[in-house]
């Protein structure tokens, strides 16, 4: 019974978070400046770690909790760096 | 895994089910409007469903997913939760502070008369210095 209902929920929640990412991934490749294409990247990975929690659930280990903290600690240094970049043409000044 | 969760309660199922479901549909709510908003300064906006009721949901019901069935507390997924909460104002603010940057260096129709006049006139102090 509730195998049932958490494997349901498991794997509707699997589907919309996939479909999240088509849907950043699709903005990063249409945007039309630069942007739009970092607001597809950093959208991309919140959803990955949030993917990636999901596993988590459905196997019942913790190695994707620190999988998903990594991608969060790289993901906001990199979307800080682009936007810098995006600012003033360089990173490091 | 399956040996694990027959023994798990039908209302803790229940719960961590509507948690998951309502955070991930949260998210795609998101990516939904991110991808079908006209301007840069909409479409920032819609992000944020995902990173805060999105990741806040995800992460409870991770919470309780664990905490139920290894039957002790277990609550480390919400550093997640705090450090999704605590960057992203930071890092959506960079990126619209960056893109208002390039769209006032361009003249950029995009802007309103507002902050184009607005532009000009900053534009005209740097000239008359």
């Amino acid at each position: 019974m509730s195998s049932t209902i958490l494997l349901w929920a498991i794997s509707i929640s699997q589907s919309f978070l996939a479909i999240a990412m088509a849907l950043a991934v699709y903005r990063m490749f249409i945007g039309p400046r630069a942007q739009d294409r970092v607001l597809g990247l950093d959208t991309l990975y919140v959803n990955a770690m949030l993917l990636l929690v999901t596993f988590g659930i459905r196997s019942g280990r913790t190695i994707y909790f620190e999988a998903s903290l990594v991608i969060a600690l790289l993901g906001f240094v990199a979307t800080v760096a682009l936007a810098k970049f995006l600012m003033r043409g360089e990173v490091i000044e | 895994m399956t040996d694990q969760i027959d023994q798990f309660p039908v209302w803790a199922a229940i719960a961590v089910s509507a948690f998951l479901v309502l955070g991930s549909t949260l998210a795609l709510i998101g990516a939904i409007g991110l991808a079908r908003f006209t301007t840069f300064y909409e479409r920032i906006h819609a992000p944020t469903l995902g990173t805060s009721w999105g990741a806040g949901g995800i992460v409870m019901a991770s919470m309780i997913f664990f905490t139920i069935s290894e039957s002790r507390i277990v609550i480390h997924e919400i550093l997640i939760g705090i450090f999704v909460t605590v960057t992203t104002p930071v890092t959506l603010m960079l990126l619209a502070r960056a893109a208002l940057h390039r769209d006032r260096a361009e003249n950029n129709p995009v802007l309103g008369k507002a902050a184009k006049s607005a532009a000009g006139s900053t534009d005209g102090a740097v000239e008359e210095r």
